[in-house]
């Protein structure tokens, strides 16, 4: 990274905002011949979806803890399990 | 959604999977035999969900400055809840973390025709630790940050489906 000076490069910074348009799912469909967003539109994306991330993880949280309220302590195991050996 | 950025299959995910399992298990361990209880099942949602934030920050160790915020975060919220004297030692490590990633920091918020200043601003508030980001730290741990959550989702989704 740009450690010796403290400004950013305008090359740096379009190369990282680049890569972070890669990581948007919104962003790429249908989008290939584009080569530039603007720069707006990509941290605006990338807010929405950490956001959306962040609230998929909650529920799942959510839904796992039910998940161990509710269901025998077996078959939550199995699951993870399943889970574990697919990866 | 495809994954052409998979993190290294066999480290992060193996790392955050067994964490987690060995969390989870301890939860349960904990699990009182009548606990249909509203507030016990909040609670309960609360520490799965600290459980999975801090297996993936102690997963991802302290190689970034997110992951370390978040271990911040989550150990002085501990410290404070067991000994709140341990608190003010934390802050200090606090300190020595935030200036590490900040030196850079002179020109972050530079508006001479660079427009997007608040929706950095914005994101800032959703990485761990983006505060005492430089624009090109925060927007290179944002997309580790993505990553990692990508996995969490992956991880989890089977979760309730059977």
């Amino acid at each position: 990274m740009s450690g010796a000076s403290n400004k950013i490069t305008d090359d740096e910074l379009n190369a990282l905002i680049l890569r972070l348009g890669t990581l948007l799912p919104q962003l790429n469909h249908g989008r290939h011949g584009r080569a530039s967003s603007s720069t707006t539109k990509i941290l605006k994306e990338t807010c929405s979806y950490v956001r959306r991330l962040q609230k998929e993880v909650d529920d799942l949280s959510e839904r796992l803890s039910q998940c161990l309220d509710s269901m025998d302590i077996s078959s939550s195991d199995a699951e993870f399990l399943t889970n574990l050996l697919q990866q | 959604m495809n994954n052409p950025h998979h993190l290294n299959p066999t480290s992060l995910k193996s790392r955050f999977t067994t964490r987690f399992l060995r969390a989870l298990t301890k939860i349960r361990a904990q699990k009182p035999i009548s606990s249909s209880s509203p507030t016990e099942i909040f609670r309960r949602y609360r520490r799965i969900k600290v459980a999975a934030d801090k297996s993936m920050a102690y997963s991802v160790r302290s190689r970034r400055i997110w992951s370390r915020a978040m271990l911040w975060k989550l150990r002085s919220r501990s410290y404070r809840r067991q000994d709140p004297c341990s608190g003010r030692r934390s802050g200090k490590t606090n300190q020595a973390i935030m200036k590490k990633s900040s030196n850079e920091n002179t020109t972050t918020r530079r508006e001479d025709g660079v427009g997007f200043v608040e929706e950095a601003d914005e994101l800032r508030q959703l990485v761990p630790g983006g505060e005492t980001m430089n624009l090109c730290n925060l927007l290179d741990e944002t997309a580790h940050y993505i990553k990692c959550l990508t996995t969490q989702v992956q991880l989890f989704s089977p979760i309730g489906k059977g």
